[in-house]
């Protein structure tokens, strides 16, 4: 799509309907690292997902076995009816013509016999594939799901949301469908046509022969269709989820959309994606309305040959006319699943796709990783001591933000952070709470490096609260809990009247138990924001770092809130960036940052009365209140 | 976890298919199409039932006869029926493919402008990952079935109608035989039927609480990180992944069973075929070429019984994806133009704004969230909405450009009650900022120009420099540049200010701002505030403010009480004489309280809150 290879600027003509999405600032934004379009990456992609599916299988092999073995017993069973049709009409017809059916009693017999076994073993087989596709299935989520939690906020921020969610259903899907819709025919049709090849072969070698005539036809179209068919579902991969990126984003700014009457463009837009998508399915399943057609005309052809050399055979008194039928009905069972093969090739190839970027995800490192080797946190009294060390950061390479910062907050200290938008304000909180790790230098919490810091032990001694307060689907209660999940009521009620949530939440439908987003219980922002606060003060941290974490507060319950932190962070180290200087006030020290430097740092009192830009500040301030 | 459906499961079970013929009008453009690929199918379907009476004529004829001038001929007849059997297939597939994908399109087309015209409270109670598997898997098992299952179930059972009719024509009584096969056939796949459409709809809506568990991930992604709550997470999405693969193990099995039986049945029936045929052929009553005639014909019933099974999964299985799409087609949008609804030319409004005995509950809730508003906004005044958290106040502001509508009472504009006037019209009078800037994955001029992709640049510019949102031009590509998912790669008060500027663009004739200046930091509000004050000067706007500060900004204030106007008044009269709005806004808190115990140290300790306290 529109994604520059480089850091070029954008091209000047691009079509109307791509130009809205912009320029992303990184140029890999649409895809994971291992996803590029050289050849060396497709066919290393290409190892990592067959070894993805190695993994996957693996643990599944005595399952495997019993299937492929319910799957042979099925395989003989299916392959002994042509066989006895024609041991029915070669041998059977003449003794009955002399009135003995002992043969044909035998024939009958066998023939019971295999259908019963055929269908007990498909049963099974069946059975027993779909257990071993769901598993991987399960597996595969799972696996998924839990390693883009494990990626850095980074890799999010430039995956966007609306991709993993394409990865964890649309992709997931496409495997699904193979899953369902039959390894088992893929298996059992190329089970059947070795065992066929082998029957004709052993039937009448030479009429076998003029049948072993078609395989290098079958063989060279088969791998036109393969190639053809990897890169063109490659790109429907791509196309649906930008289908799927645009339709999670429209419909969760739904209020936005309404509001500034977006629906006409946004419905342009996502016919235009979907146009796309259509356009990439149309060229691959035009690809499999030629693979599938052209497998049948070889096989319609060979019968035609083998018809007339078969029956010119006959006439000759080389083989029997019983054979030539065997001949034929084999030849059927032969190119009929050579037909469902072609068909579940398809969506195998459709599958592998899709693996191929789930492949892509799983082989991304997670940029903040846990340690190999941890180290302890000290524990006991006095602890939350962060030093910064010649930190440099920057989210950009070309764009530091951070340059060689210095910085000592003693244990317990109120530290408040002001300056303007990009002074790096809330890069050094997302550097305390680990959403990154510094370029260079050391972020140390009681002198430990977080890079050796085990993640579990990590949380619990930080945490970081941003206007962005996210409620997860469940109860208040199950949200508050959030922070530190063995809590009990108690401790969850506590900790809401603690930050003077508790009468919103009494006063909602169900009260604790109301579910966040069922009717009745969509929450404003502000409430929001309690829940947030109540949620980090069950947690509990011995760091806490507050971004902008009070903005839709209400004068009360900001007061509130403010007078319960009052309580909290009194034996606690905590950062907070605050637009208000109300809320600076109230902190040990401030530091006025510009440019990712410390301009100015002292106490709010003292650098009140000095001729800084705090000072400035401070009047203009003073003089806003009436 | 899953969402509430509100369509009728119980009517949906007894028509199965209702929802699923519902659909057909999709199917329309393509009639043509559809006509030529029956045809075509039927004529390759047919080109493949001469090829065994061929063999039968080569058994009979030639081979018994010895003629091999015979065999050539009806072997060059096989060759030629063979090469237009996969003519007819190529022909077929081609057209199948293009009709299919772009009755997919446009089903999904559909219900996405569906979506959007249904009102907020439909999304506030869908989470978008049950409607977004709905336009992705559900989708794609309707374009499955409606291209291929559809036509296999016709083209089957023509085939299966057609060589039982030549069985019969071959041998009467085995023919017979041979249809009576049918009855258990039939009997198997409706029982199955019933128990795979119970298990396809479980299967979907578990996809849906799937998808809708990853989506709420990936936004919460950030506050999963804060707290490392990924094991807790990750457990949860286990539990639903878990309730998919049982559903799926349990789809397996009865696809499993059904189509072992499904199997069993021709293969029963050849057998005894076989035998009799066997013995007719001993008595002289069939010649050993209609013998295999008969069963290399009866071979070809193998495939069409044997799909039957997959078809019925397939078909059940977009009747119930139907449904579900049908539920979302089925809500009317609340919030649509009136009949004779009217569009209001921008220089015609003054902008008079009145609420007049508003009253407004979410759907399905007991008790109101707003009650009597009563509310005059005089043109180019500038009224600012004040309450304490969860008061209502986002929600009476949400009433302006109709996104909620009033469960009672009017809201008019110059007189005019808002229902009368056209959406589009309303939507461009008023000009919204929300307490959460919602930015797009999109460039910088996209996101401010949302619905008027016609605004010039000079426009644009003007709303940027309002908004002191100058500093997209200095974004590595300008207003080029996409701001990443939600605006992410922008600091709270970019964002905001983004939203400011595209609240202003165009000039509205309403503005209705909610706390326009929360996140904004004390460097930029000052610049901000004086900007706003020129644009309050010539537009009506109905403001919510959390910050005494910018209360200055309006002429008039609004104390929302528990959903009601308690009073109205100016800033210091309200200050003056109305001790709940003082509680409010006043900087002194309204009770002396003590400070926090233990906050300790010297009286200048800054951390015991009374650095607050401000006269």
């Amino acid at each position: 799509m529109s994604v520059p290879k480089q850091a070029d600027p954008p091209p000047e003509e691009e079509p109307e309907l791509t130009r809205w999405r912009g320029t992303a600032t990184d140029p890999e934004a649409d895809r994971s690292r291992a996803e590029d379009t050289s050849p060396e990456a497709v066919a290393r992609l290409r190892r990592l997902s067959r070894s993805l599916l190695g993994d996957l299988l693996r643990g599944h092999w005595r399952r495997l076995a019993a299937a492929v073995a319910l799957l042979l017993a099925q395989n003989a069973a299916a392959m002994a009816g042509p066989y006895l049709v024609m041991i029915g009409i070669d041998r059977a017809i003449p003794p009955l013509r002399a009135g003995d059916p002992g043969l044909l009693i035998t024939v009958a017999g066998a023939f019971a016999v295999a259908s019963v076994t055929e269908y007990a073993a498909r049963r099974g087989f069946l059975t027993l594939s779909a257990r071993i596709g769901q598993a991987v299935l399960l597996d595969l989520r799972r696996q998924v799901f839990g390693h883009f939690l494990r990626l850095s906020v980074g890799f999010h921020e430039r995956y966007t949301s609306g991709r993993m969610v394409s990865r964890l259903t649309s992709d997931l899907d496409s495997i699904a469908e193979l899953v369902d819709g039959g390894i088992d025919s893929l298996v059992l049709a190329g089970l059947s046509i070795l065992s066929v090849a082998a029957i004709l072969l052993w039937l009448d070698p030479p009429l076998a022969a003029v049948t072993l005539f078609a395989f290098p036809f079958l063989f060279s179209l088969s791998r036109w269709f393969a190639r053809s068919s990897a890169s063109a579902y490659r790109r429907t991969r791509d196309a649906v989820a930008l289908v799927i990126v645009h339709f999670v984003e429209s419909m969760r700014g739904i209020r936005a959309v309404q509001a500034f009457r977006r629906e006409p463009r946004n419905q342009r837009i996502f016919v235009a994606l979907g146009d796309d998508y259509r356009r990439t399915s149309l060229h691959a399943f035009r690809l499999i309305a030629t693979y599938s057609p052209a497998i049948k005309l070889i096989g319609n052809v060979t019968v035609a040959v083998v018809l007339c050399y078969g029956g010119w055979r006959v006439l000759g008194g080389q083989t029997e006319i019983g054979v030539l039928a065997a001949f034929l009905l084999y030849l059927r069972r032969f190119f009929e699943p050579m037909q469902e093969l072609s068909q579940f090739y398809n969506s195998l190839q459709s599958a592998t796709a899709a693996l191929e970027k789930l492949a892509g995800v799983l082989d991304e490192r997670p940029a903040v990783a846990e340690p190999t080797r941890p180290a302890q946190l000290p524990t006991g009294p006095d602890r939350g001591e962060l030093v910064f060390r010649a930190v440099s950061f920057g989210y950009r390479a070309d764009t530091p933000i951070l340059c060689r910062l210095e910085l000592t907050v003693p244990a317990g200290q109120t530290v408040a952070l002001i300056g303007p938008t990009g002074a790096g304000k809330s890069t050094i909180a997302k550097l305390v709470a680990r959403f990154h790790d510094p370029d260079t230098g050391t972020v140390q919490l009681d002198g430990v490096d977080l890079r050796d810091v085990r993640d579990a032990d990590l949380r619990r001694a930080v945490v970081l609260v941003t206007q962005e307060n996210h409620l997860f689907s469940g109860t208040v209660a199950e949200n508050i809990r959030f922070g530190r999940p063995g809590a009990d009521d108690a401790a969850v009620q506590a900790a809401a009247r603690a930050i003077g949530a508790h009468d919103f939440i009494a006063a909602l439908p169900d009260g604790y138990a109301t579910q966040v987003h069922r009717r009745g219980g969509r929450l404003s922002a502000g409430q929001r924001q309690l829940v947030a606060f109540a949620r980090a003060f069950l947690a509990d941290p011995t760091v806490l770092i507050l971004d902008e974490a009070t903005s839709s507060l209400d004068v009360p319950t900001e007061r509130l809130v403010q007078r319960a932190l009052g309580t909290i962070l009194r034996d606690r180290t905590a950062l907070v960036i605050a637009h208000r200087l109300s809320t600076v006030e109230t902190a040990d020290r401030v530091l006025v940052l510009d440019g990712g430097a410390v301009v100015e740092d002292g106490p709010p009192a003292v650098l009140a009365q000095a001729d800084g830009r705090y000072a400035a500040l401070h009047r203009q301030w003073r003089e806003s209140l009436i | 976890m899953p969402v509430e459906s509100d369509g009728d499961p119980a009517a949906a079970g007894t028509r199965p298919a209702h929802n699923l013929w519902r659909l057909r009008p999709y199917l329309r453009p393509y009639a043509a199409e559809f006509a030529w690929l029956l045809v075509a199918g039927l004529a390759g379907t047919a080109a493949g039932i001469a090829v065994p009476l061929i063999v039968q004529r080569v058994v009979d004829g030639p081979v018994a006869r010895h003629e091999p001038a015979g065999l050539l001929q009806l072997g060059g007849l096989a060759l030629l029926l063979g090469v237009a059997e996969a003519v007819l297939i190529f022909i077929r597939r081609w057209v199948q493919s293009s009709s299919a994908v772009g009755m997919e399109a446009a089903l999904r087309a559909d219900v996405y402008a569906h979506l959007q015209r249904l009102p907020t409270s439909f999304h506030d109670r869908w989470q978008s990952g049950q409607l977004l598997s709905r336009i992705t898997s559900d989708l794609s098992v309707i374009r499955r079935f409606l291209s291929f299952g559809v036509f296999f179930l016709v083209l089957n059972l023509t085939t299966y109608v057609v060589v039982v009719v030549l069985l019969i024509n071959l041998h009467p009584a085995l023919g017979v035989l041979v249809a009576a096969s049918a009855v258990p056939l039939l009997l198997i796949s409706r029982r199955f039927g019933r128990h795979y459409h119970a298990a396809s709809r479980r299967m979907q809506d578990q996809q849906g609480d799937v998808a809708t568990l990853v989506e709420e991930t990936a936004q919460g992604l950030r506050t999963m990180k804060a707290y490392g709550r990924g094991p807790e997470l990750a457990a949860r999405f286990a539990g639903a992944a878990r309730r998919l693969h049982d559903t799926g193990v349990d789809k397996g099995r009865l696809l499993a069973n059904t189509s072992a039986l499904l199997d069993l049945v021709p293969n029963v029936t050849l057998g005894v075929v076989l035998a009799a045929g066997a013995t007719a052929a001993a008595q002289g009553a069939l010649t050993i070429g209609e013998l295999v005639a008969f069963v290399s014909l009866q071979l070809m019933l193998i495939w069409p019984v044997q799909s039957l099974g997959w078809i019925i999964a397939n078909g059940q299985e977009a009747a119930t994806a139907a449904d579900r799409i049908q539920e979302v087609l089925d809500t009317p949008p609340e919030i649509v133009d009136a009949p004779g609804a009217v569009d209001l030319p921008r220089d015609a409004v003054h902008g008079r704004l009145r609420f007049e005995g508003v009253a407004f509950s979410y759907p399905g809730a007991t008790t109101a969230v707003l009650r009597e508003i009563d509310l005059s906004i005089e043109p180019g005044e500038t009224l600012a909405l004040v309450g304490a958290t969860g008061c209502g106040k986002s929600t009476l502001l949400s009433l302006v450009p109709r996104l909620h509508e009033v469960t009672a009472g009017r809201i008019t504009l110059d007189g005019h009650d808002l229902r009368e006037l056209r959406l589009s019209s309303l939507r461009r009078l008023v000009g919204v900022a929300f307490e959460e800037p919602t930015l797009f994955s999109m460039s910088v001029r996209e996101n401010l120009t949302l619905g008027r992709p016609d605004a010039d640049d000079d426009e644009v510019r003007a709303a940027l420099a309002l908004a002191q949102a100058d500093f997209a031009y200095d974004l590595p590509w300008g207003l080029a540049t996409r701001v990443g998912e939600q605006g992410l790669s922008l600091s709270g008060g970019q964002r905001q200010r983004l939203a400011l500027a595209r609240a202003v663009l165009g000039r509205p004739a309403v503005l209705v701002l909610d706390d326009p200046l929360s996140a904004l930091d004390v460097h930029t509000e000052a610049l901000v505030e004086a900007a706003l004050r020129r644009v309050l000067r010539d537009s009506t706007a109905l403001l919510v403010v959390h910050r005494p500060s910018t209360i200055a900004l309006a002429d008039r204030v609004a104390l929302l009480e528990d959903g009601r106007i308690t009073a109205t008044g100016r800033h210091s009269d309200l200050l003056a004489t109305v001790p709940a709005y003082r509680a409010l806004l006043a900087a002194e808190p309204p009770a002396a309280h003590p400070p926090p115990a233990g906050a300790g140290g010297p009286s200048t300790s800054p951390s015991d809150g009374r650095g607050l306290v401000r006269s």
